[in-house]
């Protein structure tokens, strides 16, 4: 399977198996297109691509289109179909997907291994937000926080189950976590103090809304936290439509001087400014404009996630307006970097020498396998995102995973799991989608939340445009 | 005339020989939280 598409004045051509990426020119686009719609009869690409048959409808086919010019002349035509037979001899085009009997074999081969742990180290929030998935913090249930005895026998289970695995992860989560910051300092103490007797490494992320942030939190997070998330929805009258506090008023003013201070203090690295879009400003693009006028260069904006009736939910009519933003926030990106000053887009990173082997982009996010949530009284639920969903409740940190059966239906949560999955080119790069947008959008883990899709793909896209560019302009720059 | 430019990819099949060694991070973790994507994650094999 091939993904063809034309965005920033490129014709793009992704080998969707091999991973392989090309830029071609118009004939070669073309001539692809006209093999990938018999792509479906063949047994053998490389063979079946070079039929006499197939061949000469399609090179006759670029003799009219390009008559009269250069691309016209059969010689070329002939040439540029070597080109691409020499890709498909070399698997890098049409590369058959064989990797089915693999899916699942790396979930079953760490089966019982925990990495990471989101601990819900506050289920309250000094903000109202009416978005919130987590419904103000409460997860739909009663204000609480974690107690430091609960929070280190979490840390226990984790080191307890996660076999070899050397890098653990730990998300302070809320809610917001600093209405519980001195069991944060003191789990983080716990952990540095016995993570070497068990080989391990633990990895701390906090989130955090910015109204509690101070020296003394800065100081503590750039100490210990591999990453900060922090939460700005961009202009101020967007920010502050949705993020106040219990009285109405917007936060905006309050955090934007704290956040500058945090990622200063952190040298601009390893922290996500991030917004959430709604209905209300489908044109976030103008949001994260405002975030690169503030001086934050590292950014994540998200598509709100809120129930059906929520005014906030994005529409149908919202859904071009988002992916022409998209589109417009690649363009911006590569403007950028033409001045000297990029910018990183959470969803636009894409390493395409590195990047997660083939076994990881097909056995789906490792929630309720790998990653679970863990409430302020210990309970376990299979991510941040199913808890207060009482049918997702898998056990706790002092007996473990009791129920199977839910812990098996994420575990079964592949590429190859959902049909169309099986046929959708970004497959590789979304690894089956979130459980959790699956199960809210059409009551099955295992389902497809296709308005997410749609998102996800133009994401891809944009990201392999702006990944093509730049490999280019360092090119030439060499 | 050269009609394709072929951008350095990591070869996914060839990444099964040395892969799954699970020490990447899991999906949305320390980031987004509200979707999945791989694309943007690190690998962390120091075999590969």
């Amino acid at each position: 399977m091939i993904h063809q598409y034309q965005l920033g004045g490129y014709n793009i051509v992704l080998d969707v198996c091999s991973g392989a990426l090309h830029v071609v020119d118009e004939l070669t686009y073309d001539l692809i297109e006209g093999i990938a719609a018999a792509e479906e009869t063949f047994t053998d690409a490389s063979s079946d691509a070079a039929a006499p048959a197939l061949r000469e409808k399609l090179v006759s086919s670029m003799q009219d289109k390009y008559a009269g010019t250069e691309m016209g002349k059969k010689e070329e035509i002939e040439e540029c179909y070597e080109q691409i037979l020499g890709l498909i001899r070399t698997g890098k085009l049409f590369t058959k997907d064989t990797y089915e009997p693999m899916a699942g074999e790396l979930k079953a081969r760490t089966s019982g291994v925990v990495k990471a742990l989101c601990l819900h180290i506050a289920h309250t929030c000094n903000l109202n937000c009416s978005y919130c998935f987590a419904s103000q913090g409460k997860y739909h249930g009663e204000r609480a926080v974690m107690s430091l005895e609960v929070g280190k026998r979490a840390l226990d289970f984790l080191i307890e189950n996660s076999g070899s695995r050397h890098n653990l992860e730990v998300d302070f989560f809320g809610g917001e976590p600093l209405m519980n910051f001195e069991v944060v300092k003191e789990l983080v103490a716990y952990a540095r103090s016995i993570e070497k007797q068990h080989n391990k490494n633990f990895r701390f992320t906090l989130t955090t809304n910015g109204v509690l942030v101070d020296d003394d939190v800065i100081d503590f997070a750039n100490r210990e936290c591999s990453n900060v998330v922090l939460s700005l929805d961009g202009r101020k009258e967007v920010h502050d439509r949705y993020r106040v506090d219990f009285a109405g008023n917007g936060s905006w003013e309050k955090i934007v001087p704290k956040f500058q201070k945090f990622v200063k203090a952190r040298d601009g690295k390893n922290y996500y400014m991030r917004g959430t879009f709604t209905h209300a400003n489908p044109d976030f693009l103008e949001d994260i404009k405002v975030m690169l006028d503030l001086g934050f260069t590292e950014l994540s904006m998200e598509p709100v996630v809120c129930g059906e009736d929520d005014p906030a939910r994005l529409t149908e009519e919202d859904l071009p307006i988002v992916l022409q933003q998209y589109e417009k926030l690649a363009e911006l990106m590569i403007e950028r970097d033409k001045e000297g000053k990029p910018f990183t887009f959470y969803h636009y990173m894409i390493d395409l020498k590195g990047g997660p082997c083939i076994y990881k982009r097909i056995s789906g996010c490792g929630s309720g396998t790998e990653y679970m949530a863990v409430t302020p009284w210990g309970d376990l639920y299979p991510c941040h995102q199913f808890v207060g969903e009482e049918k997702f409740l898998l056990g706790n940190i002092y007996d473990g995973v009791k129920n199977t059966s839910i812990q098996d239906d994420f575990a079964a949560c592949n590429v190859y799991a959902r049909e169309e999955c099986r046929n959708c080119w970004a497959r590789l790069y979304c690894s089956g989608g979130c459980a959790a947008n699956a199960y809210h959008a059409t009551g099955s883990v295992r389902g497809v939340y296709k308005y997410g899709c749609e998102l996800f793909k133009k994401r891809i896209e944009c990201a392999l445009m702006v990944a093509i560019n730049r490999e280019f302009s360092a090119s030439e720059n060499q | 005339m050269e009609h394709i430019k072929t951008i350095e990819t990591r070869n996914l099949c060839e990444s099964a020989k040395n892969g799954g060694c699970g020490e990447c991070q899991t999906s949305c973790q320390s980031a987004c939280k509200t979707s999945c994507g791989i694309a943007n994650q690190q690998c962390e094999n120091s075999n590969k």
